[in-house]
């Protein structure tokens, strides 16, 4: 695994005279599969002793084509594709999907589904930023909060089966809205959530937060500067840990997130521990954004009228002739798109998520590009690692959040 | 944009007062202000748009790749999303390049967040950029002699005779 190297090999490296034992360096793989990385990352290291003198990644290790395989589908089948995105976060990715499109055919979206779809969204994002902060948690060393909080986010999974039937690659709703309504079951399921989950999350933080073991651990463990941050091109909450308030639904508010009171949580330091506070509070934002657009909740249907797009009622299928037209023009991908190029964003569970489309009225697009974050903020790695030891090496690729689907689509 | 602060008329007419005729064409698709600039001014206009102080859009969010075989000279295209943070801007800026020389200069000079960006962008489309310090392969193995996202690769084996899809557009 590790391979011995000379102090001879790396005679030009300026920085390694005063600072080495013994004169030797050695080169470490981290990853491409260790528990340690939660996920396929391969970064190579040269390390003296435990300090890292510098790191080199490697990504591509799951790519799957998506953005080709995406030239020769019909639109209403790409949204599978961006499930397997950001796993942790999928329903995220499909509705951002699905805006997009809705604003190329400038499809007006009743205000019931638009609520509708920001509880489903920050319901997601609590998903992801549990997964994150718990196994912050774990790479610590406290296994404990890991346990307690994915049961919480077992039951965030039971609502999105309750919804689309499916938990992790959710591809939940439809160009245009919801397939239908939520059940009475999800809604009992989430005001059981709302009830019992915020005590929970208490006793999560409560652990962790002024634990000075986790505090010791993780304050000035990969850090990174507001303006170093921001020629990176990072977004989300790995940028307001570092003190930007970029936020791309206050920016650009899509789906109504005009009408909700929340505040954008930002750190100073850029640390592990401040990204990990702006999730905790943005755990505590999204709860508050759930009960008010269920308390503000609309009445209308769950789906605008987009009969190219949307399928019809399947008794009208059969006994209508219209809506077997559109049924077949739907399932066979028949469905006429307008010539056009859109770039659409929203936030996703780790920032700008953008999807930018060029269609020339074809059934597939002609060009369909993800803005993923991870790839794009994962660039900044080896310079937060370096001069760290091995030990903050993997808590800052933790908290970071990168996810392998996202980083190598 | 709805709640931005700068107008799509003002940023062009500056531009266009700056740069004049390597500024060919704008449009505004869905309000995002979108310019075409040649291939010699492109450098030049992202660290003017970067530095001028009335302006300020700092922020890039996406390089990306586009191939249109039937433009003869200029199959290849390079766009840039950028956003100004502080006026809440956006615009997209396109540039195209011919198949046979696809040498664009590179801008890691102005954002290091360009580094992956432009290798993506090689790695599927074999866009050149110049300057570029560490041009290789990303997402796809390194020995890989094509650039996969071209139009010419088809995603479904063209050879395929059991399968006629006359009937459906493909």
């Amino acid at each position: 695994m590790s391979e011995k190297l000379t102090k001879s090999d790396f005679e030009s490296a300026s920085y390694l005279s005063s600072e080495t034992i013994d004169g030797d360096i050695a080169t470490l793989n981290l990853g491409p599969t260790h528990p340690a990385t939660h996920g396929i990352f391969q970064n190579i290291l040269k390390v003296d002793g435990e300090k890292i003198l510098e790191a080199t990644q490697t990504v591509g290790y799951i790519h799957r084509a998506f953005e080709k395989i995406a030239e020769r589908r019909p639109y209403n089948q790409i949204t599978t594709l961006t499930d397997r995105l950001n796993y942790c976060s999928s329903p995220i990715n499909n509705i951002g999907y699905h805006m997009t499109i809705e604003k190329l055919i400038g499809c007006e979206i009743p205000k019931r589904v638009q609520y509708m779809r920001v509880i489903i969204m920050e319901l997601a994002r609590i998903a992801d930023h549990l997964v994150c902060n718990s196994v912050i948690g774990v790479d610590t060393g406290a296994l404990t909060g890991f346990t307690y909080m994915f049961q919480q986010r077992e039951k965030i999974y039971d609502m999105f089966e309750e919804v689309c039937g499916a938990r992790l690659t959710t591809n939940l709703g439809r160009i245009g809205g919801f397939d239908h309504e939520f059940s009475p079951a999800f809604y009992s399921k989430l005001e059981d959530f709302l009830k019992e989950f915020p005590a929970l999350f208490a006793e999560f933080d409560n652990l962790l937060t002024r634990n000075r073991i986790f505090m010791d651990r993780t304050i000035n463990s990969g850090p990174i500067s507001a303006e170093r941050a921001l020629e990176y091109s990072f977004s989300g909450p790995n940028l307001r840990a570092a003190g930007v308030d970029y936020d791309v639904r206050v920016m650009n508010p899509y789906s109504s997130y005009e009408d909700f009171d929340f505040i954008i949580p930002v750190g100073s330091n850029g640390d592990t521990y401040d990204r990990f506070q702006v999730r905790q509070e943005e755990i505590r934002q999204s709860l508050s954004i759930i009960r008010q657009a269920l308390d503000k909740m609309p009445e209308g249907p769950c789906h605008a009228d987009v009969p190219d797009f949307f399928l019809p009622p399947k008794q009208e299928v059969y006994e209508n002739m219209e809506a077997l037209i559109y049924h077949f023009k739907i399932v066979m991908g028949e469905t006429p798109v307008p010539v056009g190029e859109v770039y659409h964003s929203v936030e996703g569970g780790n920032g700008e998520l953008g999807f930018y489309l060029i269609s020339d009225g074809g059934r597939s697009p002609y060009r369909l590009q993800f803005r993923r974050p991870c790839f794009i903020y994962y660039q900044a790695y080896p310079e937060m690692i370096t001069g760290q030891t091995i030990s903050d090496a993997v808590l800052t690729l933790s908290s970071m959040n990168v996810i392998a689907g996202e980083l190598d689509a | 944009m709805a709640n931005s602060t700068l107008s799509n008329e003002t940023v062009y007419s500056k531009l266009k007062e700056k740069f004049g005729e390597a500024i060919s064409e704008s449009q505004e698709p869905f309000d995002l202000l979108t310019v075409e600039v040649s291939l010699a001014e492109i450098h030049n206009v992202i660290e003017w748009l970067k530095n001028e102080p009335s302006l300020q859009i700092n922020y890039l969010t996406l390089i990306g790749g586009i191939h249109y075989p039937e433009n003869t000279g200029r199959e290849l295209g390079v766009t840039y999303h950028l956003h100004s943070l502080i006026h809440n801007f956006r615009i997209r800026l396109k540039t195209f390049l011919s198949i046979e020389n696809p040498t664009i200069p590179t801008i890691t000079d102005l954002y290091i967040g360009a580094n992956w960006m432009e290798r993506e962008t090689f790695d599927f489309y074999g866009v050149i950029f110049s300057g570029h310090t560490n041009l290789t392969r990303i997402l796809n193995e390194d020995s890989m002699d094509y650039f996969p996202m071209r139009k010419e690769f088809r995603l479904e084996d063209g050879t395929r005779e059991d399968k006629d899809d006359r009937f459906f557009g493909r």
